[in-house]
């Protein structure tokens, strides 16, 4: 067992994880991390316009990729961050894991979108229609109305330290389904039509990998600045709370 | 008898006694039935066709329209207060609970399929077909709807919000469930479709119970 | 600038498009960050604090 027991010194992450401490040690890190997205950024599109050919088979269309294949890993990604953080919240019922749950929905939802938007805009040049029922694009659109369906059950919760732990248990529920999700989607796209069109296969030079990477890092990048000043956020508006709802406590305890 | 059976009994006899909602919800799955055919047009070949699709479909809204009060019920008169304090363990009880549901809800569906079989002019072949996949797929159904109705406890307003969070986790059971249903009654059976739809029954009535438990623990805290 | 070819308006849509969105998510994290601050702030003006920055004993 490796709970510590309330008389021992709490390990280095619970420290570093209570919401004051964080609150102190990510206030140096929220001006850097702006900086480095903004340069990431900067080399990342200079590849994507100027430093990259066409692709020979999708031509200039490649650059659409440029955009859609990092938001298309950030809206796995940002999963994954959310199902990490809600164990965190089911298992060590840390404030901070509800908070990080809480931050990154809203960011993974406009991440799918521009994934899904981005995919259209792709497919019509490419395939000749903005919308195939394609297994990837199938599955992120499923994705797309979990990440929305989460979003509204954040908003239905009027104290949100106790919708933490519910939606903490349906964000488990989906991370387990998202792959069984994925394998049917995909056996059901290949019972209905033989795949014709399939993104897998197309040879990726250096040339297009590297403004790919770039533009990669710079998507997580910007996402871990959203995240957290988002996180920053959520706590100083769980600390405003407090105060208010002590101060009306205390005003109504002088008045009685 | 114990107490595991004793909840499916009590929520077995409930349903009896006040019998509404068993009967509400066979009307409405036999109307998707009628008004299918009626924003399809009376085209026999094109009915028998979709027919598996419409029945799923019809299953799929029906299960979860009755799911919404499955704890919602139980959680404002206190018995999920009291159930927590009894000697019989959560997951337990969620078990028991899904068990009865399938048996008030799902079960008399499949009952009913029949008369969708007929309005839809379902051969004999997908007609066996269908009542197999949805006796294998119901299951799956009951238990991931329990698990958005267990959130629905905790929740203020917005009624329509645990269908909404199902329904994108419901997908394999729609593409196992049909699949299986064609494959069945078609030329070149496989039976990998209805493998896969018992596998995934499986799972989530293995699992739902504990997620269920854990989503009502916190709403009676 | 260099050729973007036929497909140039699906290109730069996409371009626009995801820049959009990423702006609006910015400005939301933003105004929402900024919003708590002035709350706290506002609360600190009319000296409601936390019990561990209270200076009076």
């Amino acid at each position: 067992m490796t709970q510590t027991a309330p008389t021992k010194q709490p390990n280095w992450f619970s420290r570093l994880a209570h919401p004051g401490v964080y609150l102190n040690w990510s206030a140096y890190l929220v001006v850097p991390l702006i900086i480095a997205t903004i340069i990431t950024f900067g080399i990342g599109l200079w590849f994507a316009f100027f430093n990259s050919p066409a692709d020979y088979q999708m031509g200039e269309t490649v650059r659409i990729m440029y955009i859609h294949v990092p938001n298309a890993w950030l809206s796995q990604m940002v999963y994954a961050v959310m199902a990490v953080s809600a164990i965190g919240s089911l298992v060590w019922r840390h404030p901070l894991a509800d908070v990080s749950m809480k931050a990154a929905a809203p960011l993974g939802a406009a991440f799918t979108a521009i994934a899904l938007f981005t995919g259209a805009l792709w497919g019509r040049p490419t395939w000749g229609t903005f919308w195939e029922w394609d297994g990837r694009m199938t599955s992120t659109l499923i994705l797309f109305l979990m990440y929305v369906g989460l979003v509204a059950l954040w908003s239905t919760f009027n104290d949100q330290s106790k919708g933490a732990r519910t939606i903490a248990v349906f964000t488990l529920v989906g991370a387990i389904n998202i792959p069984i999700i994925k394998f049917s989607v995909d056996w059901w796209n290949t019972l209905h039509q033989p795949s014709i069109i399939s993104t897998e296969g197309l040879s990726m030079p250096a040339s297009i990998a590297t403004p790919l990477l770039i533009m990669m890092l710079a998507f997580t990048l910007l996402f871990f600045t959203l995240h957290m000043v988002a996180m920053r956020s959520e706590i100083l508006r769980r600390r405003a709370n407090n105060l208010e709802r002590r101060h009306i406590a205390q005003k109504m305890d002088v008045t009685s | 008898m114990n107490g595991f059976t004793t909840i499916i009994m009590q929520d077995i006899k409930l349903a009896i006694r006040t019998g509404g909602s068993t009967i509400t919800l066979l009307t409405f799955y036999i109307s998707i039935g009628v008004i299918m055919p009626i924003a399809i047009g009376p085209d026999k070949q094109l009915l028998a066709f979709l027919a598996p699709a419409i029945v799923w479909i019809a299953a799929l809204l029906s299960t979860l329209l009755g799911l919404e009060r499955l704890f919602v019920a139980d959680h404002e008169d206190g018995t999920l207060l009291v159930l927590t304090h009894a000697d019989i363990s959560m997951p337990a009880i969620a078990l028991a609970k899904l068990i009865a549901h399938w048996l008030i809800t799902a079960l008399p569906l499949i009952l009913a399929t029949p008369v969708l079989a007929v309005m839809l002019f379902m051969d004999w072949p997908t007609f066996v077909a269908i009542i197999l996949a949805l006796l294998l797929g119901s299951p799956a159904l009951i238990a991931l709807g329990g698990v958005g109705a267990a959130i629905a406890v905790t929740l203020k307003r917005g009624g329509v919000i645990a269908p909404i969070l199902i329904m994108p986790l419901a997908v394999p059971i729609l593409i196992f469930g049909i699949s299986a249903t064609s494959s069945l009654a078609g030329p070149g059976a496989s039976n990998a479709a209805l493998l896969f739809l018992s596998a995934f029954s499986l799972l989530s009535v293995a699992f739902a119970p504990f997620a269920i438990a854990l989503a009502l623990r916190t709403a009676a805290e | 600038m260099i050729d973007l070819g036929p497909h140039i308006l699906f290109i730069l849509g996409s371009y626009i498009g995801a820049a959009l969105v990423v702006m609006l998510l910015i400005f939301g994290v933003w105004a929402g960050s900024n919003k708590q601050k002035k709350r706290l702030a506002d609360l600190e003006a009319q000296g409601i604090v936390r019990r561990s920055q209270s200076t009076e004993s």
